[in-house]
């Protein structure tokens, strides 16, 4: 097998996609770790311990940072692919 | 009852409904108008078959019972969802190139095709899902039950259980019409998937319906639902973190693995573009399901009296405040997700139950093997009918003999964790091309034995299937195997301790086994295959096809995907073949083209097994082998092909480039062709016109001034006339169009003459010429008038041009391999060497123009030549102009 012709250097574009991509596979991560969060908290037991209402608050924020954030990302990727079939076409 | 008996009557306007727009759905599918049934919204909605009446019902419950633990059963789908550029969008990807039918056909497939495999996978699966099943059913009984008993008909347990079986013919019925209709290659159902979508609706506007009356019609408002959800029992953060982690983890797993979701998700994928809509429209839609949860739990335990089913709270709170058409709605959504999941999983799991179980085991009672009479497109669709009924008569007799006692979410948890158990295989599969199947075999059965140990059993409850001193001191007395309490680790959560310990053991087992194990050349083709999936989407694996009858292909292809599809594909591929006709060539190519048309039908392993039979040869061979290093040398015999063609054309190019210099040339040649004629034209014309004038004009003129200057207009008139001959006889000659005038006659006489022609008028100039008569005794069979015009220039040139003092022309004969040679040789200089190439073109005259002539006698001697097939050329190095005329033999032979 011959060695894949690669190119060293995208342009502008490709390289916005890769980095469009990147954040994409980022933001599971950051999901998770910020639902690691509740791990952190005192238990029933403890003086100051957190509220349902405030975890309820938390987590939702959590979901509603995730959801428009992958829908944000999810249309800006669509945007972009868009953009390269014109450039390719 | 009067509300009882309405409550009926919307079921089954609900029912009819569906029906209808599961019918409509497939109409438009079939008449090509079902664009919108392929919209990215419906692909998310019909994800929503994850959140069965468990999430309906049972998350209510979960709360009221653990507070927020039931977020995580969300919270793990969630990530997977958002995480899909990591898993999902390689799962579709293959599913859609391989033509994948269920999770058990992606994991045989994957590890080599593998049937056993395929049914340990459908027999795990079929454990998993009957209890959810089960649940499913039990929710809808015990919603009805209920109902009934708020208005005060109080079911009893006959009643209940004629309900259950009710509910299961039905949803069988559905499933049997709706996804059994027709054995589509690509496995889609689009009346199903629009009758989940619609479900999906339904059940999302119930939930919202009940959660926004209980916080704004009864608890007052946003402020105040969050105070009295503090001063709850579950009003403070509770939870065990390893519980947390574990069951985000066990959702997520569940997700990928439960059947009914790698149905929605994967096999009824119509275009990997909808992931990224559903990436973030399902997180939404999970969100949205859970968000009023803990609300009506909490407003629930206030208002109902203690020890009332907080499974129910979402039908009865609406019930207990009098509001009989929410309750009625909410009985709908709960109804919705129930139904929609039995119909899926049912879907699913049929598929399963007979693609890896039972057409293979029918194909193996057919004695002739694949190619028999009988039509296997209804054996399928047969097995696929019973396979569905068979699910949820299973799920119906779990119900009736569990009696339906236990919390819905510990059952919904038992079967995540049980389905999770494929998690590392699939994974493994897809990302790492060293996994094998014995590793996949061994993980899962080591995995399914602990679930099955630590959670399945001890869940009946002690003493029914685990005796109690087994659950204490572990079997046989052995403390360290004790189910809740491996290694002697006690004190983890029963569920916890069961999926870590499986999840591990699972894994490691795979792995191990994987790294022990030699694959066989299948599993490793199989296996780039999907790790690689966007690399090469087509599948390198191919049939040896040299013994196969394209004839008994086509008739197990008619009866597997129907006649006309059959056709349609076997007339393509003869097309692609490049044949006319109805039966292509049995190439390994379209074999295996033929093979996954088949695979979406009856699944991967039983379309390999099918061809198998005919073509014979049911594993990959060396021939197999052979094959794909037959693609590398196409490829290379491809690109040697390629650069021959450039070579061509690069050839091509270079004689363009000459023809271009020789065309170039020539119109060159022409111009000065004309030039020169039109020059040598007026040269004559222009002494005729001025002497003619003096004659008319001067009157004193002489006689013999007269006779001058008249025989000087005759002379250059006839050197025009001359000219004028010698351009109409080369063009002639050049044009091809010249009557050649056949004769015999002697050479010599011909050389006779041409002497005495050539030479009269020369007067005491006449050279000498020095013949050989007795080697010019040739009879020649030509144009004898052309050949002595030849010969006449010649020996006219040499009387004109030859500058030696005692001017000497030889003229010698002679005759060699058949041809006639007469050489011209003069004792003068000769022809300087940068003339000599020129000496036969038009109007070209050697040296100093002191003889007059137009410079057209050699060119047409060339022209004559031609004509007679023979030459004339110039012969250098003979001491002085040397001319070679040469004759072909024929001319000569033909003659004596």
């Amino acid at each position: 097998m011959s060695a894949k012709h690669t190119i060293p250097f995208l342009e502008r574009q490709s390289y916005r996609r890769r980095r469009l991509i990147d954040t994409i596979r980022t933001l599971p991560v950051i999901g998770a770790v910020l639902w690691a969060v509740p791990l952190l908290w005192q238990q029933s037991e403890a003086p100051d311990v957190v509220t349902t209402s405030d975890a309820i608050v938390y987590i939702f924020m959590v979901w509603l940072l995730l959801v428009v954030g992958g829908g944000w990302l999810a249309r800006s990727l669509k945007r972009s692919d868009a953009e390269e079939t014109e450039r390719e076409g | 009852m009067g509300t009882l008996n309405i409550l009926v009557g919307v079921c089954l306007i609900y029912v009819v409904f569906l029906f209808l727009i599961a019918f409509a759905a497939e109409r438009a599918a079939l008449e090509g108008r079902g664009g919108w049934l392929r919209s990215p919204m419906i692909y998310t909605l019909s994800l929503s078959i994850y959140c069965t009446a468990w999430t309906f019902y049972g998350a209510v419950g979960y709360a009221a019972r653990s507070g927020l633990e039931y977020l995580t059963i969300y919270i793990g789908p969630s990530l997977v969802m958002i995480g899909w550029w990591w898993l999902l969008r390689k799962l579709v990807r293959i599913g859609r190139s391989q033509r994948i039918t269920s999770i058990a056909d992606l994991i045989s497939s994957r590890y080599g095709k593998s049937n056993l495999l395929a049914v340990g996978v459908t027999v795990l699966a079929v454990i998993g899902t009957t209890p959810y099943i089960a649940l499913q059913l039990q929710s809808v009984t015990v919603s009805f039950d209920v109902f009934s008993s708020a208005y005060g008909g109080e079911l009893t347990q006959a009643a209940q259980g004629s309900n259950a079986l009710l509910v299961a013919a039905g949803l069988s019925l559905f499933t049997i019409v709706f996804g059994t209709r027709n054995l589509d290659v690509n496995e889609r159902h689009h009346g199903v998937v629009m009758a989940v979508a619609v479900e999906a609706i339904v059940k999302l506007l119930a939930l919202l319906a009940v959660g926004i009356f209980v916080v704004w019609g009864l608890a007052g408002g946003v402020g105040d639902t969050f105070a009295r959800i503090d001063a709850s029992e579950i009003g403070q953060w509770q939870m065990r973190g390893d519980r947390w982690a574990t069951l985000i983890f066990l959702s997520g797993a569940a997700f990928l693995c439960l059947p009914r979701m790698f149905q929605v998700m994967v096999v009824e994928n119509e275009d990997e573009d909808h992931l990224r809509t559903a990436s973030w429209a399902f997180p939404a839609y999970l969100m949205v399901m859970s968000l009023f949860v803990v609300p009506i739990a909490v407003v629930g335990l206030d208002l109902l009296p203690p020890g009332s089913n907080p499974d129910f709270f979402v039908l009865t709170v609406p019930l207990a405040t009098g509001n009989d058409a929410l309750a009625m709605l909410s009985f709908l959504g709960g109804f919705s997700s129930a139904t929609s999941m039995v119909i899926v999983a049912a879907l699913a799991l049929s598929t399963m139950v007979s693609n890896h179980i039972v057409m293979p085991i029918w194909l193996s009672m057919q004695t002739g093997g694949a190619s028999v009479s009988g039509d296997v497109r209804h054996v399928v669709l047969l097995s696929r009918r019973i396979s569905i009924a068979a699910v949820v008569f299973l799920g119906y007799l779990y119900f009736r003999l569990s009696g339906g006692g236990t919390a819905l979410a510990s059952i919904g948890l038992i079967s995540f964790a049980g389905v999770a158990q494929f998690l590392p295989v699939l994974i493994g599969g897809i990302f790492w091309r060293g996994a094998t199947r014995t590793g996949a075999f061994v993980g899962l059965t080591v995995g399914f034995l602990i679930w099955a140990y630590t959670l399945l059993l001890p869940s009946f409850g002690a003493g029914t299937l685990v005796s109690e001193t087994m659950l204490t001191e572990g079997p046989l007395g052995l403390s360290w195997l004790r189910p809740q309490a491996f290694f002697g680790i006690s004190g983890m959560d029963p569920l916890v301790h069961a999926v870590f310990w499986s999840i591990l053991l699972n894994t490691m087992s795979f792995f191990i086994a994987s790294l022990v194990g030699f694959p066989s050349p299948l599993e490793r083709l199989q296996g780039a295959q999907f790790v690689n999936v966007f690399e090469h989407s087509s599948t390198p694996q191919s049939w040896a096809g040299s013994l196969a009858q394209t004839e008994d292909l086509m008739v197990m292809a008619q009866r597997i995907i129907g006649a006309r599809e059959a056709q349609n594909l076997f007339e393509r591929e003869a097309k692609r073949q490049g044949m006319s006709g109805l039966l292509p060539e049995p190439s390994p190519d379209f074999l295996q083209r033929l093979e996954r048309e088949l695979a979406g039908s009856v699944g991967a392993a039983t379309a390999h097994a099918m061809i198998g039979q005919i073509v014979g040869g049911a594993s990959v061979s060396v021939e197999d082998l052979m094959a794909v290093a037959d693609e590398t040398a196409q490829m290379m015999e491809y690109s040697s092909k390629l650069e021959a063609k450039s070579e061509e054309q690069a050839r091509t190019a270079r004689q363009l480039r000459q023809a271009n210099e020789k065309l170039t040339l020539i119109s060159e040649q022409k111009d000065s062709f004309l030039s020169q004629v039109s020059h040598e034209l007026r040269t004559p014309m222009t002494s005729i016109r001025a002497f003619s004038e003096i004659l008319r004009d001067s009157d004193r003129l002489t006689e013999d001034e007269k006779i001058k200057y008249s025989s000087i207009i005759h002379d250059e008139a006839l050197r025009l006339t001359r000219l004028l001959d010698d351009l109409l006889d080369l063009s002639v000659l050049e044009s091809g169009r010249v009557n050649l005038n056949m004769q015999s006659g002697k050479l010599r006489g011909i050389l006779d003459h041409a002497v005495a022609s050539a030479l009269t008028g020369a007067g005491k100039d006449k050279m000498r010429v020095v013949r050989n008569t007795a080697a010019e005794e040739i009879t020649l069979n030509t144009d004898l008038d052309r050949l002595s015009q030849v010969f006449i220039n010649l020996i006219g040139n040499a009387q004109k041009y030859c500058d030696s003092p005692s001017p000497k022309l030889r003229i010698e004969v002679s005759q060699s391999s058949g041809t006639l040679v007469v050489d011209f040789i003069d004792n003068g200089s000769g022809i300087p060497k940068t003339e000599q190439a020129v000496i036969f073109e038009k109007f070209s005259r050697t040296g100093e123009q002191k003889v007059k002539g137009a410079g057209l006698g050699l060119a047409i001697c060339r022209e004559i030549m031609t004509r007679l097939d023979g030459a004339v050329e110039y012969l250098p190095g003979q001491g002085g102009a040397a001319f070679r005329v040469t004759l072909p033999g024929e001319v000569a032979l033909a003659a004596q």
